[in-house]
């Protein structure tokens, strides 16, 4: 007996629902209570949403909520492969320059990588403050036996920001010239930019080896891709009406304009962009250690797994400590190009 | 005393360098529709209150002549830009013929339009429209750097000019190191440099202090007496328009209500509306002798006037010469010789404002 057999038998549908019934359906773990305990009187206390298990019981030809997630798992499976045949090769690379770029920053020894990063730094800031508290940074992370994993997330960060402006850029120009694009384009960053960080691993693990580093490194690229394409195209679309309207009456073409006039006034937007791209690659990597991301992450993920507090309070300090050496050095970087352009 | 550069005398004589015919330019969804309403009678109100589209020009006829300053005036929202931004294209015209030298600008593809900018119009905005990004010289050289002219070339251009209008040893600057008088400057070196014989100035000094703004003009005008440029000026100050035009062009709501040499237009107004602009005009400092003399007409020249003028003196000089005198009559010397008189009451009454223009004077 079924709450919703009324519900079939007043429909006239019970020889519809009957005739469908292959023997009872998998039992689900309320029905197996429900068994247990033995039958219960019915009150309106009790009376079950009339959801799909609810009105299963009562007509087997209604669909079990079991079915939906198994639907959804059974399609994604079948387009699993076609999809991987295309994706695989395309993303491989992604997953040579990542172990390239872990291997480099691997085998370079730190009397080397202090002062590349130094001047990196310097070149970016031209501030020998700046220079000197990426130093204290660092100095204090291998001093704690941190340095290689700081090096790992650091160049994981370097590779997927640097794919993010490669290609979040060029798709900020082409929105800024064109609305209908704009238009298209915004409900998916507005996705990307919305979906928990973690949703992003689940499709990718179904669809590439968890073994492969493009694995995290799509996750990361498509989660921190966003903000660089929408300053991008912000910045382009900001800059003056007047100076746009002077270039076109010198005669300036199109890639003139664009590489001489928006792309340099539109400067402080895109590093604003490829600031918090950034910021955000180094929160992905951390929640990518899921996923077998090395790094600082896999350490943090150590202390929640193996409730050892002090592995995974000093690694977020370490994880606190890049986040304030990159995102200082972007900004250092954005005021330079600031100053240069105020008008 | 404000010093006045003198303008070459009657220029009626140089050939047209811009004609523009039959104007018309509607701002909206289906601007063809819409200019039908217009032909058939719609003023800019109704066809923006009926048809929501804006009455942007309608039928502008001006000629434009060599190596003279056409300035166009009307207040704000006249149609001003829209009217000088058809010159270059920057906007295309719904209905009309713009020709410079004879050929049709409207008939040039992206190529030739984009050579016509390079080479035969240059431009100066309001607000100066430099890059900030680039150094003073480097923003006087864009108009060559853009032709594809070697950096080295444009920068030692770019120097001349800078030279020629006061920013000698500003080229490494940059533009927001300088203030505004000086950055416009830089936006005058940049349509020099580009050598091209017409120049398009929008409100280019309208975002400056008035005493910056009367060394601009000062400056405008002594370049022109030397480089003889078709300069297309834009301007929503009546003082500034008499100062600068050869050409007058007054805009109202997208029409010209009143086209012709500023003196003339200044004496002669045919519109309320021009009257009441000329009504707060110190008339006295605008006017010229030439304007109200008496020819000679082959007849000699008295032996009784006090003294000679020049046919180009305001009435303004004229008054401290004659110390207020009105018993005087000069002699009108043009290039050495007689070419007229000008007898003292005549000035007085030349003075004195049209009287419609008193009560409509209020209304602004
Ligand atoms: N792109 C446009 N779309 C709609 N209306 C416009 C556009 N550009 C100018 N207008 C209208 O045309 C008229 C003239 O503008 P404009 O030429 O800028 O005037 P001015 O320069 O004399 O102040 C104004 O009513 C303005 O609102
Ligand atoms: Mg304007």
């Amino acid at each position: 007996m079924a709450t919703y057999d009324f519900l079939f038998d007043n429909l006239g549908l019970r020889a519809w629902c009957d005739a469908g019934k292959t023997g009872d359906g998998p039992l689900s773990m309320a029905d197996l209570l429900a068994k247990a305990n033995g039958p219960k009187e019915a009150s309106i206390w009790d009376l079950p949403f009339p959801s799909l298990d609810a009105l299963n019981d009562a007509c087997g030809r209604v669909a079990q909520s079991r079915d939906l997630t198994k639907g959804v798992e059974n399609a994604f499976l079948a387009v699993k492969n076609p999809l991987q045949f295309v994706l695989d090769p395309i993303t491989q690379p992604l997953s040579w320059i990542l172990e390239f770029a872990l291997y480099t920053f691997d085998v370079t020894p730190w009397w080397l990588m202090f002062p590349i990063l130094m001047l990196v730094v310097f070149l970016a800031s031209r501030s020998f403050r700046m220079v000197g508290l990426v130093v204290a940074c660092l100095g204090f992370l291998a001093l704690i036996d941190h340095y290689d994993y700081a090096m790992q997330t650091l160049a994981i960060i370097f590779v997927c920001a640097f794919l993010c402006v490669l290609m979040g850029v060029p798709i900020g120009i082409a929105m800024s010239r064109s609305n209908t694009l704009q238009r298209l384009t915004i409900p998916v960053l507005d996705m990307l930019q919305t979906l928990p960080a973690f949703v992003y691993l689940i499709p990718l693990i179904f669809l590439f080896s968890v073994t492969e580093p493009k694995l995290y490194g799509i996750a990361i690229i498509l989660y921190a891709i966003v903000p660089v394409i929408r300053l991008t195209d912000l910045g382009i679309r900001l800059v003056d009406e007047e100076v746009i309207e002077a270039s076109d009456s010198f005669g300036m073409t199109d890639r003139q304009k664009l590489f001489g006039v928006q792309i340099p006034l539109a400067l402080p937007n895109i590093m604003a962009g490829v600031n918090q791209t950034i910021m955000m690659s180094l929160a992905m990597v951390v929640i990518a250690s899921l996923v077998s991301a090395p790094g600082l992450g896999v350490l943090v993920l150590r202390g929640i797994r193996n409730l050892e507090l002090g592995v995974g309070l000093v690694s977020g300090l370490g994880i606190v400590l890049l986040a304030i050496i990159l995102d200082r050095v972007t900004k250092a970087a954005l005021n330079r190009i600031n100053a240069a352009q105020k008008n | 005393m404000l010093h006045r550069k003198i303008k070459a005398g009657s220029a009626l004589t140089n050939s047209v360098k811009i004609s523009i015919r039959d104007l018309y330019k509607v701002f909206g969804a289906d601007p063809q529709t819409a200019l039908e309403h217009v032909l058939n009678g719609a003023s800019k109100a109704d066809l923006l209150e009926q048809y929501s589209h804006v009455l942007g020009l309608s039928d502008i006829n001006v000629d434009m002549r060599e190596s003279e300053i056409t300035v166009i005036m009307g207040l704000s929202g006249s149609g001003k830009s829209t009217l000088i931004r058809h010159l270059n294209r920057l906007i295309e015209p719904t209905q009309g013929r713009i020709e410079v030298d004879g050929d049709n600008v409207l008939a040039y593809d992206e190529a030739q339009l984009r050579t016509m900018r390079r080479e035969v119009m240059s431009m100066v905005f309001q607000k100066f429209a430099l890059l900030p990004h680039r150094t003073v010289a480097e923003n006087a050289g864009t108009t060559l750097k853009v032709r594809g002219v070697a950096q080295r070339e444009y920068l030692l251009e770019a120097h001349k000019w800078l030279s020629r209008v006061g920013l000698e040893g500003f080229d490494k600057h940059y533009p927001h190191q300088l203030s505004g008088g000086m950055q416009q400057r830089v936006g005058i070196a940049r349509a020099l440099t580009s050598n091209a014989p017409i120049m398009l100035m929008d409100e280019a000094f309208s975002a400056l202090d008035p005493l910056i703004r009367t060394d601009m003009q000062d400056l405008l005008l002594e370049l022109q007496t030397e480089l003889q440029k078709t300069i297309v000026f834009i301007t929503h100050d009546l003082d500034e328009a008499l100062k600068l035009a050869d050409h007058l062009v007054i805009l109202k709501d997208g029409q010209i209500i009143q086209q012709g040499e500023p003196q003339h237009i200044l004496l002669n107004p045919n519109d309320t509306y021009i009257e009441d602009f000329v009504s707060d005009i110190n008339r006295a400092r605008v006017l010229r002798v030439r304007s109200i003399m008496t020819t000679l007409d082959g007849t000699n020249a008295p032996s009784n006037a006090h003294g000679e003028v020049d046919f180009d003196d305001t009435l303004e000089s004229l008054i401290s010469t004659s110390g207020g005198d009105t018993s005087h009559t000069y002699l009108v010397m043009r290039d050495g010789a007689p070419v007229g008189t000008l007898d003292m009451k005549n000035l007085v009454k030349a003075l004195v404002p049209r009287a419609a223009s008193e009560a409509g004077a209020r209304k602004y």
